[in-house]
């Protein structure tokens, strides 16, 4: 028999983290189908690349820590980083910013705070931000949706504009590329237009962008799988969405020619895959159930704020950052009342 | 409190409403191992190693010397305080030695134990009379009767019954509960007790609901033994006890059988944290423990034997034993046709909160229920642990509503202040925690450090603040001698005495006083002689 | 100009008055750094320090004039615990710990001198001239002064065994450590 000491439970666990991460890609999935679907094949291109870099930065980190490289990179919290970091960005962009956006996340946002468990900050937001306010024109230029394109890229194009940063001859930027739904809305109003003008746009659906509103769609459909698979529990996104909701539907009510109503919001965007996938990250979100909700309110009422009054179209990655920050203060304030004791702490 | 539709449908079915409690798992339950034998006698073991301090509160004090002839029955160690328990000779023979032997504890480390060898013949003590007629008698007699037979909790705490017998001044116990919920895996002692000696689990809460003149009686038995529900309604139909006793089957969930959560479960209150279960008028006792009593009172026996559940799938014929206290685990499992396949595990209790044995030959105490051999696959060792990722799994499945991902970071950085502040003395050991960690860390471990590392620091604290005090004590006490001398010898020169003070504290009784014994003691201990003075 | 010099005179004087009223009702009594440093200290009196008693010691580590890592019996929790109150830097112990043990008197050898009565600074050890003496285990420090002044070297230093009662469930193994070291804390508050 063995000399350690081991306490109970002498049962085998039921659960794994790299089996979490997993079921996490797994749902991500028909989001990205669709998201390749409409903005073509440098949505692949940019999630290929996204991993490679950061499996290849995780373990140069875990290396140089002198720690097994092998057992951080199984646990697929780099990958899952990687390939949210890589939805978030343009579908069209350099190979170099996505190394540096990716270089930002991994290592300074997850590694130097300790690696996975111990980053306040949700690496893949972090460097999305990072990038954002570095290079904003690279991070604004969105491809037109592909059934309102001139010209798709295809493939070997993509690969192109992403490894040589040139576009093949005879096309334009302005002809591939279109503001994002969000931007838009956001031009067109501080132009004076009103709504009605402004959903003459090709660019609408029936609720939000065009294409847009699909992706957005089928990312809820994996969020919902995330829900039955108990790998994420209701409170934030049902709370982001919500708190997103409420103010829009408020200011859509009193005035809906300058604001848009809230399925415009929730099916533009990143508010979907930021409510089920983003800000559910369980490291840089609440732990306690009052506090996730209240976490998801506020990302979503932070998400409005900056959608309709702020310096940037979409804010899913800001608002998710600004309420890391304030994470372990809601936990503190927020812990359950425990068995046995009569009054609610604080 | 929230209406479910659970609680209108009871409402409707005219069903006693239960409620929930937070968290807990669902389990493989694992008991159709060893549920479908009836309860076997051990054949009487050669030797008999019985630990003398097998209860909560203070150990017993030995009655017995080396050599001496004991009977079976015959109380070879008497408590010594209120919250303890005497021991009785499980079978009659000879006393070989008393004397530290490794017992059934996590550490693997020894306690004192009365060894005896069995004569074989099993020969009785003489023993008190049956109280049958324990209605008419004064409670107080009933009760010293319990006392006298050792009994404690055999649900696994071991707590002296007798103590919660007692009616409180304080707070009129109104509920007596009856445990029979089981709801670790593997164990099935309770299940088959209640199955094959439901009359006797009755007859002893008749007693116990008599000892503490409660209103009702509330026995909690897990839906996944429809026969033991079964048995112990039949007999219940039979006995007049039908107006104030109900078998109440509960949803199999671990761990509705904490005592906090049973409680929980039937009467929808909860035991006021750092506090028991008599603060809100109930008390709760095991089925083992009923029928102790009533073969305590009603057959003036004593605790000696108890019912124990050998399984796991490393054992050839897994089964439940009625077995002497002291009889070594190695009987039970060559009892059983020793190992299938070499045993991953050994555990004591149930595999969620019972501990590993170094070794097997440990004897069998009153508190133990359980005798677990898992196989590699039942238990394997957890990959090892990972960062945790604040999944919040374990805060789920709490049944006590804690945050142990909190108290994990505070065991962990041995922040032994703020680690209280999140309740950990809240925290029952159940280990759900742990089963759901994605991370597979050893949560209850740390949680178990961390408790345990208090308790020490507490008591060297106490130590400490006695030291400091006796140390005050001294110097004060010098001080005033001083001051004392001080007077004297001033009185003294006062009176212009002629003599020299003679000095009759006991500062040096003479250097040569001193010198010659330090020669006596040399020759005497053949020490090298030192010359620190 | 005068107003100015009126106001701030005033003001003056009013915190003026303010500190004076503070500092005589507020006025603290001994010495409190003193007090939680001495709490802090396990009250062997073993005097391994230097100084003669704990109390000296904190007084002494209170001003500022000695190191934290004196304290021998307190160990290292001990310096951790100085340093988290007094905000130095912790130090390494200067020897090795021992573990706790009590004195027993060997009582074929006590010839009854008293010497060692008089040095146990927390008179754990009972006896009269030419009796045996006894040691009380329960209120023993284990601090050693009792002997030097043994003249038939009749006492030793016994290791408090483990035992069950005593017994302390381990830190969790290396298992639980090799992925992370302990890193900052991330909590509010």
């Amino acid at each position: 028999m063995k000399s350690t000491i081991v306490s109970s439970p002498h049962v085998p666990r039921v659960n794994r983290v790299d089996r979490g991460m997993l079921q996490v890609l797994l749902a991500l999935v028909p989001g990205i189908v669709a998201m390749i679907w409409f903005f073509g094949w440098g949505v692949l291109i940019n999630i290929v690349l996204a991993v490679s870099f950061a499996v290849a930065a995780e373990a140069a980190v875990m290396l140089a820590r002198g720690r097994s490289p092998l057992a951080a990179i199984g646990d697929l919290s780099a990958v899952v980083s990687a390939v949210l970091f890589a939805i978030s960005v343009p579908p069209i962009l350099s190979w170099w910013l996505i190394l540096l956006g990716i270089l930002f996340a991994i290592v300074l946002v997850k590694q130097l705070y300790g690696g996975i468990g111990y980053n306040p900050f949700n690496p893949a937001m972090a460097g999305y931000a990072f990038l954002l306010v570095s290079y904003p024109v690279a991070m604004t230029t969105w491809l037109e949706p592909s059934m309102l394109a001139e010209h798709s890229l295809s493939f070997m194009e993509s690969l192109r504009v992403t490894l040589s940063g040139t576009l093949p001859p005879g096309l334009d930027w302005d002809v591939i590329s279109s503001a994002t739904p969000l931007d838009e809305m956001r031009g067109q109003l501080d132009l004076g237009m009103t709504m009605e003008q402004i959903r003459q746009s090709p660019l609408w659906g029936i609720l939000g962008g065009h294409g847009w509103e699909w992706i957005g769609g089928w990312f809820l459909l994996g969020g919902i799988y995330l829900l039955w698979r108990r790998i994420i529990t209701w409170h934030i996104p049902v709370a982001m969405l919500l708190g997103l909701s409420v103010c829009a539907g408020v200011f859509w009510i009193i005035d809906p020619q300058t604001y848009p109503s809230p399925a415009f919001h929730l099916f533009s965007g990143a508010a979907i895959l930021g409510a089920f996938f983003i800000a559910t990250d369980p490291v840089t979100a609440c732990t306690t159930k009052r506090g996730q909700f209240l976490f998801g309110v506020a990302i979503g009422v932070i998400v409005y704020a900056i959608r309709t009054w702020g310096g940037y179209p979409d804010a899913v990655a800001f608002a998710v950052l600004l309420m890391n920050i304030a994470a372990p203060t809601i936990d503190y304030y927020t812990q359950p009342r425990v068995f046995g004791h009569g009054e609610k702490r604080l | 409190m929230r209406v479910s539709p659970m609680s209108i449908a009871h409402l409707l079915s005219n069903k006693r409403r239960l409620w929930k409690f937070h968290g807990g798992i669902h389990v493989p339950d694992e008991k159709a191992l060893s549920n479908a034998h009836a309860i076997e006698t051990l054949p009487l073991p050669e030797r008999l190693v019985i630990p003398l301090h097998q209860h909560i509160g203070a150990p017993a004090r030995p009655l017995i010397k080396v050599g001496e002839r004991v009977l079976k029955g015959q109380m070879i160690a008497e408590p010594s305080g209120f919250i303890s328990a005497p021991v009785h000779a499980s079978s009659s023979g000879q006393v070989i030695a008393i004397e530290m032997h490794p017992v059934a504890h996590p550490s693997g480390l020894s306690a004192l134990c009365a060894i005896i060898e069995t004569d074989g013949e099993d020969t009785w003590a003489e023993l008190p009379p049956p109280l049958s007629d324990y209605p008419q008698l004064d409670s107080e007699l009933v009760r010293e009767r319990i006392r006298w037979a050792g009994v404690v909790g055999m649900g696994g705490a071991a707590f002296p019954t007798s103590v919660k017998l007692v009616p409180r001044i304080d707070r009129k116990i109104h509920t007596l509960v009856v445990n029979g919920a089981e709801c670790e895996p593997y164990i099935t002692c309770d299940d088959r007790l209640m199955r094959e000696r439901a009359g006797r689990i009755l007859e002893g809460v008749r007693i116990m609901h008599h000892l503490l003149g409660v209103a009702e009686v509330l026995i909690g038995i897990e839906d996944n033994k429809p026969e033991a529900i079964e048995q112990m309604r039949l007999a219940l139909a039979d006995t007049d006890m039908r107006d104030y006793t109900e078998i109440i089957p509960i949803p199999t969930i671990y761990p509705s059988g904490g005592e906090k959560q049973l409680i929980r479960i039937l009467t929808g209150k909860e035991v006021p944290t750092t506090g028991i279960p008599a603060q809100i008028g109930i008390v709760c006792q095991n089925p083992g423990s009923a029928v102790a009593v009533a073969d305590a009172v009603l057959a003036g026996r004593p605790l000696i034997s108890r019912v124990i559940t050998v399984t796991g799938r490393a054992i050839a014929q897994p089964r439940n034993l009625e077995v002497p206290v002291g009889t070594m685990a190695d009987d039970l499992i060559a009892h059983c046709g020793g190992y299938r396949q070499p045993p991953r595990k050994l555990v004591c209790g149930g595999p969620m909160m019972g501990f590993e044995l170094k070794q097997t030959s440990v004897p069998v105490t009153k508190a133990a229920n359980c005798l677990l051999a898992l196989s590699a696959e039942e238990s394997p060792d957890p990959s090892p642990a990972l960062a945790c990722i604040r999944c919040g799994l374990c805060a789920e499945v709490c049944p006590a509503k804690l945050l142990p991902q909190q108290l994990y970071w505070y065991a962990r950085s041995k922040e032994f202040d703020r680690i209280q502040d999140y309740n950990l003395f809240d925290c029952i050991e159940c280990g759900c925690c742990a089963q759901v960690c994605p991370s597979h860390i050893p949560l209850v471990q740390y949680y178990r450090y961390a408790k345990t590392e208090i308790w020490a620091r507490e008591q060297e604290k106490r130590k400490a603040e006695l030291a400091r005090a006796r140390h005050a004590a001294k110097q004060e006490r010098l001080e005033r001698q001083k001051q004392e001398r001080q007077a004297r010898l001033n009185k003294q020169k006062a009176a212009l005495a002629t003599k020299p003070s003679t000095d009759t504290s006991a500062t040096a009784p003479g250097k040569a006083a001193i010198e010659a014994a330090r020669a006596r003691a040399t020759a005497k201990k053949v020490a090298i002689p030192t010359d620190k003075q | 100009m005068l107003a100015a010099i009126l106001a701030i005179a005033a003001l003056a004087a009013f915190f003026g008055a303010l500190l004076g009223y503070s500092a005589i009702h507020f006025r603290v009594e001994g010495d409190p750094i003193a007090d939680q440093v001495e709490s802090l200290l396990p009250q062997t009196q073993c005097g391994q320090c230097g100084y003669p008693g704990c109390r000296p010691y904190a007084e002494a580590v209170a001003r500022g004039e000695e190191d934290i890592n004196k304290c021998l019996p307190g160990g290292e929790a001990a310096v951790l615990a100085l340093a988290d109150l007094l905000g130095r830097e912790p130090l390494a112990m200067e020897a090795e710990e021992k573990p706790p043990a009590v004195a027993v008197i060997d009582e074929t050898a006590c010839i009854g001198c008293t010497l060692c009565l008089q040095a146990c600074p927390v008179d754990a050890i009972i006896g009269a001239a030419r009796q045996l003496h006894g040691v009380i285990a329960a209120e023993c420090t284990g601090c050693e002064l009792c002997l030097p002044p043994c003249p038939v070297d009749c006492i030793s230093m016994v290791p408090v065994s483990e035992g069950i009662l005593r017994w302390r469930w381990p830190y969790p193994g290396k298992r639980a450590q090799d992925v992370n070291p302990s890193i900052p804390e991330r909590d509010a508050a």
